[in-house]
Order: C-alpha cells, then sequence, then structure tokens
C-alpha cells in the first residue's frame, strides 16, 4: 500500500520488451480473466440444477457465437494460466532460473497454452458443434 | 528523520514503535495457500474440461446424470472451493499491488470475497440440488 508520492515498481516504461515480463503480465491478466469465468461455471451449474429449460437456455447463450467467442478466450486463459501456473510451481520449487531455461519455459507457457486451446477446439468443431 | 532521532523525540524504546507493525508471522500463509490450490486446480481443472468435453453433446438428463454421479459430485464440488479459494488469493494480490487509493483497495477487496463465497456457496448448493434430487 504506497500513501507516497514516489513512483511505483514496476516501472513498465522503462523495461525493455521480454517473453519473461509478458507471460507474468499475461498470467495476471487471465488469472483475472479466469476469475470472471468461474462465474460462468457456478451459472452453468445453477442452470442445470434449475431444471431442462433453464439448462437448455444457458447451452443456447453459450453456444452462441459470441458464447464461442468468449469461450474460446476462456479455455485459452485456461490453459495458459494451466501452464504457466505449472512452470511457477516448478519454479517455487527451485528450479529453472538460469536465464536461458526462463527463456525457453516462458515459450513453452506460450505455446503449451496455444497447441492445448488448439487441440480442444479441433475436437470441438470436429464432434461437430459446440455445447 | 532517523530512527535514533525519532526514539529522542518519543523517549521511547525503538521495538515500542516497531512492535505490532512488522511480521504477524502470517506472510507465508497466503503464498503456500496460493500454491496449494493451484496445485490442486491442477488436477481439477483438467479433470473438469475433461467431463465437460465429454458431456458436449449430450441432453440434458446425461449431463445431469453425470453430475449427480458421486465421485463427479465431490471432485465438482471440491473443483469449485478450490477455484473460488485461488481466485480471491490472486485478485487481492493483484488488488495491493495496483490500487493505490485505501479506501478503493478495502471496498474491491471486501467486494472480491463477497462474490466469491456467493459463488462457492452457490456451486455447492447446485452440485448438492442435481446430486441428492432423484
Amino acid at each position: 500500500m504506497a500513501d507516497t508520492q514516489r513512483p511505483t515498481s514496476p516501472h513498465l516504461q522503462i523495461y525493455k520488451r521480454q517473453v519473461q515480463m509478458m507471460t507474468s503480465i499475461t498470467h495476471r491478466a487471465t488469472g483475472i480473466a479466469l476469475a470472471v469465468g468461474s462465474l460462468l461455471v457456478v451459472c452453468g451449474l445453477l442452470q442445470l440444477a434449475a431444471g431442462e429449460d433453464s439448462f437448455n437456455h444457458f447451452k443456447g447463450i453459450v453456444g452462441s457465437p459470441i458464447g464461442m467467442i468468449l469461450l474460446l478466450g476462456w479455455s485459452w486463459s485456461l490453459f495458459y494460466h494451466l501452464c504457466n501456473g505449472i512452470r511457477h510451481l516448478i519454479q517455487d520449487a527451485g528450479f529453472g532460473y538460469e536465464i536461458p531455461q526462463f527463456v525457453r519455459s516462458s515459450w513453452l507457457s506460450v505455446v503449451g497454452s496455444i497447441v492445448l486451446t488448439a487441440l480442444v477446439w479441433t475436437y470441438v468443431l470436429t464432434a461437430g458443434g459446440a455445447a | 528523520m532517523s530512527a535514533k532521532e525519532a526514539v529522542v523525540k518519543d523517549r521511547r524504546n525503538p521495538m515500542k514503535i516497531a512492535r505490532g507493525l512488522g511480521s504477524s508471522q502470517s506472510g507465508v500463509g497466503h503464498w503456500w495457500a496460493q500454491r496449494v490450490t493451484a496445485a490442486a486446480l491442477v488436477l481439477l481443472g483438467i479433470w473438469f474440461v475433461v467431463t465437460v468435453l465429454c458431456l458436449l453433446h449430450a441432453d440434458y438428463a446425461t449431463a445431469r446424470a453425470t453430475v449427480a454421479k458421486p465421485w463427479n459430485a465431490l471432485l465438482l464440488i471440491a473443483f469449485v472451493l478450490t477455484m473460488f479459494w485461488h481466485a480471491v488469493l490472486g485478485l487481492q494480490v493483484v488488488i495491493e499491488d495496483y490500487v493505490h487509493v485505501r479506501w478503493k483497495e478495502v471496498v474491491l477487496m471486501v467486494a472480491i470475497k463477497f462474490i466469491a463465497v456467493l459463488g462457492a456457496l452457490a456451486g455447492v448448493l447446485a452440485v448438492l440440488r442435481v446430486a441428492l434430487t432423484p
């Protein structure tokens, strides 16, 4: 909690763009997105408990074009937060702090999340549309 | 003002000034809770995604029957509780880092906790209704 007028860290404007910095910011951003998405999960469960009409209405909204675009964003957020979260857990255990390892694992999180998202949506679309 | 000058002014022992303002010995509690819920969510999250994908074209009765299965209901409740717990821990850090107006920080902090508790309770109640209603 800063009550002073001093500049607060991080000084984003003076940093050179680096992949580890982007993975960190994206981890927070996807975390916020997923926190909002958690309300959708509860919404789905409530509609399931409320009855068939409510649930079909929910499925209709989720399966609409806008719903699908949001789901694409949420699924990528989930897979990114998952991959990068596992990376952070490994780092918390004390591994992977050499700079080349750090950069490599950053890219692994990014690529891994895209691959997982692509796999899931390939399954969804080849199985004939979502929800 | 140095600590020494402050002491002269206050005529108090430096320990008196420091006590109660520093570590309350609970600093690592948040850190650990965030990591443990993260580890749980790695497993529960993957399970949840796979379960939802399996229900992709399921009708209402199938979806309900799947959620009502004891193991699924148990894991779903665990997932909902852990998800909201982890979300509050994460959002708390973001608020502490970026919201520098004290009253806004407090309001946001309380708001996310209210929403998370309501969300978690609603989710658990919904799963129980599905699982326990024949």
